[in-house]
């Protein structure tokens, strides 16, 4: 992913620089680590705003319910699934041919956010509704249940219908945007990000403004005192199960556009990182998810560009994963409530 | 209807149980290969469980089949030995996070890690891998070895444990699941990785040949004989669990388990005693761990998967959290499921479809549907047993016998001490 750039600014180094690199860094990896880094920002952001608006799933649900919801990220999955499928399909039928793709995107990401958001819907009432009340155990393992049953029903259809669980998305966008002379931003990276701002400003929008929206904060605040309210707190949990679920979807086939190649198994991990993006921010708490999977996103591709030169080659990219999981633990030790969020005190 | 059916359920008759193992014995013993028979006869220490007789008959009857009959009517068949080995592995693995989860009610999905701690802790030492980062041209162990790693690895794991647990602990509930989670993907990542600078793993390549275990220089590398460790670890490991479930230690940790606040008011500390839970769970997996490694001779970081974890816990999920029994059934019964029933079902598809049948498609191999299975069980279970097949049963005290008793007339405590300084008053 990270394309090899010329080096042009030798000469505009300090020399302070130039000892430091002789000293600590051989074969001028500074240099070259200083040329990919707008390239390395960049995969960062966009990784990020995918981690932020699943990690959008992870709070609204965490918020109201209290559980978490281990499917999410395998609904994500879905939506990446649902959404290359229908591009396929569609390029199969001659469909795509001359569509503007904006259109086809648009009409690609509908398609993904209503039938996930009916999944979401309907794993709520199947695996969650009954065990509310239950201890907070038991809902969390028919969760881990449902997300290994959306793993292997993925691949058991698709192995039925393509013989295959592998797929590879057909590209929308492949163009790229110069910026300046020393990087270039492709097409798809800069639309996941300007998408994922405006799932995430909408998102916002209603939770704040709209009549459902202060519902929903209201039943995340306490859920019998909403229900006194004339609330209908079974119809708004259902609602925050649709909206997230339909983001997680939708973030799912802009994540096929953007990677490519997708397989059942990429949302387990996926939706733990937007859930350590989540816990990051302040579990609960919408503001805190989206900063917090930015942040988790950089610093992910951060760690992944730079630690293999950083440390001469001993530990390298392959060790990303143990810096997200790394930095869920020491947050969840040393500030549980997260960046943004405030401390709750223990309910007794 | 079906409760008061099941109230009045007495168990078993003694007959019914044995004409069972009798018959399923002489069966798989005439039959060569009769995967129906070898399944009657695991089956059949289910059945002495529920037969309606004394608990000191129960346990010899059950020796009895474990030690003689399974020995001796499949120790012939290496691949049922194997299967039967195999299920031994994951009971005891099984029993060991039952501790953790079942008495301590904290929820560990990256148990595995312990387990791979004490694989990778005799492997290393049992191969020439050792050298890569010890001068001296000591390594390879040989197999007399196996016996102390099995000390080692549970050092090795417990120390592992208390090591996760120190700074783990402190977050609860859900939490803690996706630390451990957290956690078990940084062991596997870091095992999988460390073969640079140190070689001290082999990295993805895996470490291979591991030593077969050796005793007064017989070598025991058949299943036949790692049948017989990992029943011995097992009983060890149930004595364990048993004693610790009446111990002191035991009782904090149910009431750890059932509600923290009270157990911390109630002065039990809350660090010590789930970190003594975290501890011994991972140190039987440590044991299991070197076991294991012996046995495959071969190990690498992909036998040490997420996938492995969440197996265990459906295994005590499924059989029913904090009950011996229980935990025993459903380790049983999900490894049979996978290493036979799976794989029994994909041979007859096969079969069909070589006769031209039916043509199915290589990624539909039922073998391959273990995410499903373990997914319909855990939201199945979750459902409807939330307390698993054969749950925990609560030792009840008799509080009229009690009271009854001789002890019951002495007045203890600071009722007591008043009681005798009154009536010293009165005198």
């Amino acid at each position: 992913m990270l394309a090899p750039f010329p080096r042009e600014n030798k000469s505009s180094q300090p020399n302070e620089c130039r000892k430091f690199v002789q000293v600590y860094m051989r074969n001028e990896g500074w240099e070259s680590m200083i040329n990919i880094l707008p390239q390395v920002l960049v995969d960062g952001l966009t990784l990020g705003f995918m981690y932020a608006v699943v990690a959008l799933g992870y709070t609204m649900v965490y918020g109201i319910l209290e559980i978490i919801n281990f499917a999410h990220g395998d609904i994500f999955m879905v939506g990446a699934f649902i959404g290359t499928e229908v591009l396929l399909i569609s390029d199969a039928l001659g469909a795509l041919e001359g569509m503007n793709p904006f259109v086809a995107l648009f009409i690609t990401l509908i398609i993904a956010m209503v039938l996930t958001g009916a999944l979401g819907v309907g794993i709520e009432r199947i695996a969650y509704r009954p065990l509310r009340g239950a201890p907070r155990l038991v809902p969390l393992i028919s969760a881990i249940g449902v997300s290994f049953l959306l793993q292997d029903l993925v691949r058991f259809t698709e192995a039925l219908a393509r013989n295959e669980f592998y797929l590879n998305s057909p590209a929308l966008f492949t163009g790229s945007i110069p910026i300046g002379s020393i990087a270039t931003i492709p097409t798809k990276g800069l639309i996941v990000i300007v998408i994922a701002i405006v799932m995430m400003i909408a998102l916002t929008l209603f939770v704040n403004k709209t009549k459902w929206g202060i519902a929903m904060r209201a039943v995340a605040q306490d859920q019998s005192t909403a229900s006194l309210m004339t609330i209908n707190v079974n119809k708004v949990i259902m609602l925050t199960f649709l909206i997230g679920s339909s983001l997680g979807g939708a973030t799912g086939v802009l994540f096929a556009q953007n990677y490519g190649t997708i397989d059942p198994y990429i949302g387990f991990i996926l939706g733990l990182k937007a859930f350590t993006a989540a816990v990051l921010g302040g579990i609960g708490n919408l503001r805190g998810a989206m900063i917090g999977g930015v942040l988790l996103g950089l610093l992910e591709s951060l760690s992944g560009a730079f630690m293999g030169p950083l440390t001469n080659g001993a530990f390298g990219a392959e060790y990303k994963d143990v810096f997200a999981f790394s930095i869920l633990i020491l947050v969840l030790l040393f500030k549980p409530e997260g960046l943004f969020g405030e401390a709750v005190k223990e309910k007794v | 209807m079906a409760n008061l059916a099941w109230k009045s359920f007495k168990g078993i008759p003694l007959v019914f149980t044995l004409i069972w193992i009798v018959a399923f014995s002489a069966a798989l013993y005439l039959m060569d290969k009769s995967v129906i028979a070898f399944l009657g006869i695991l089956s059949s220490i289910v059945l002495v469980y529920y037969t309606n007789t004394s608990k000191s008959i129960k346990m010899a009857i059950g020796a009895i089949v474990l030690l003689l009959i399974i020995p001796l009517v499949a120790g012939e068949n290496r691949y049922y030995m194997e299967v039967a080995s195999q299920v031994g592995i994951y009971v005891a693995m099984a029993l060991g996070l039952n501790i953790v989860v079942g008495f301590a009610g904290l929820l560990d999905l990256g148990y595995v890690a312990f387990f791979a701690a004490g694989a990778y802790a005799y492997a290393i030492f049992s191969t020439s891998q050792a050298n890569e980062f010890i001068a001296g041209n000591l390594f390879p162990l040989s197999g007399e070895w196996f016996w102390p790693f099995l000390i080692v690895g549970l050092i090795v794991a417990a120390v592992f444990g208390i090591l996760l647990g120190l700074p783990v602990l402190r977050v609860k509930g859900d939490y803690l699941a996706i630390v451990t989670l957290g956690f078990g993907e940084i062991i596997r990542i870091v095992f999988n990785n460390l073969d640079k600078p140190i070689n001290i793993t082999n990295g993805p390549q895996g470490i291979t040949p591991i030593p077969s275990p050796e005793l007064f220089g017989i070598k025991m590398g058949t299943p036949f004989y790692f049948y017989f460790i990992v029943l011995f670890v097992i009983a060890f490991i149930v004595l364990a669990n048993i004693r610790f479930e009446h111990s002191r230690l035991g009782r904090a940790w149910i009431a750890v388990r059932e509600d923290e606040l009270a157990a911390q008011s109630m002065g039990i500390s809350l660090l010590n005693t789930k970190l003594a839970a975290f501890a011994l769970g991972a140190s039987f997996a440590g044991v299991v761990g070197v076991i294991f490694a012996a046995k495959q001779t071969f190990i690498d970081p992909t036998s040490f998967t997420l996938m492995e974890s969440i197996g265990i816990l459906v295994m005590v999920i499924l059989g029913g959290s904090g009950s011996i029994p229980g935990v025993v059934l459903g380790a049983a019964f999900v490894t049979i499921l996978q290493v036979q029933l799976l794989k029994e079902f994909s041979n007859f598809l096969h079969g069909l479809q070589n006769a031209g049948i039916i043509s199915l498609p290589n990624q539909l191999d039922p073998s391959k549907f273990q995410r499903l299975i373990f997914g319909i069980m855990l939201i199945l279970v979750a459902l409807y047993r939330p307390n698993g097949l054969i749950p925990a049963k609560r030792k009840k005290n008799n509080l009229d016998a009690i009271k009854k008793s001789e002890f019951g007339k002495e007045k203890l405590g600071i009722l007591g001490r008043l009681s005798q300084l009154t009536s010293g008053k009165q005198s």
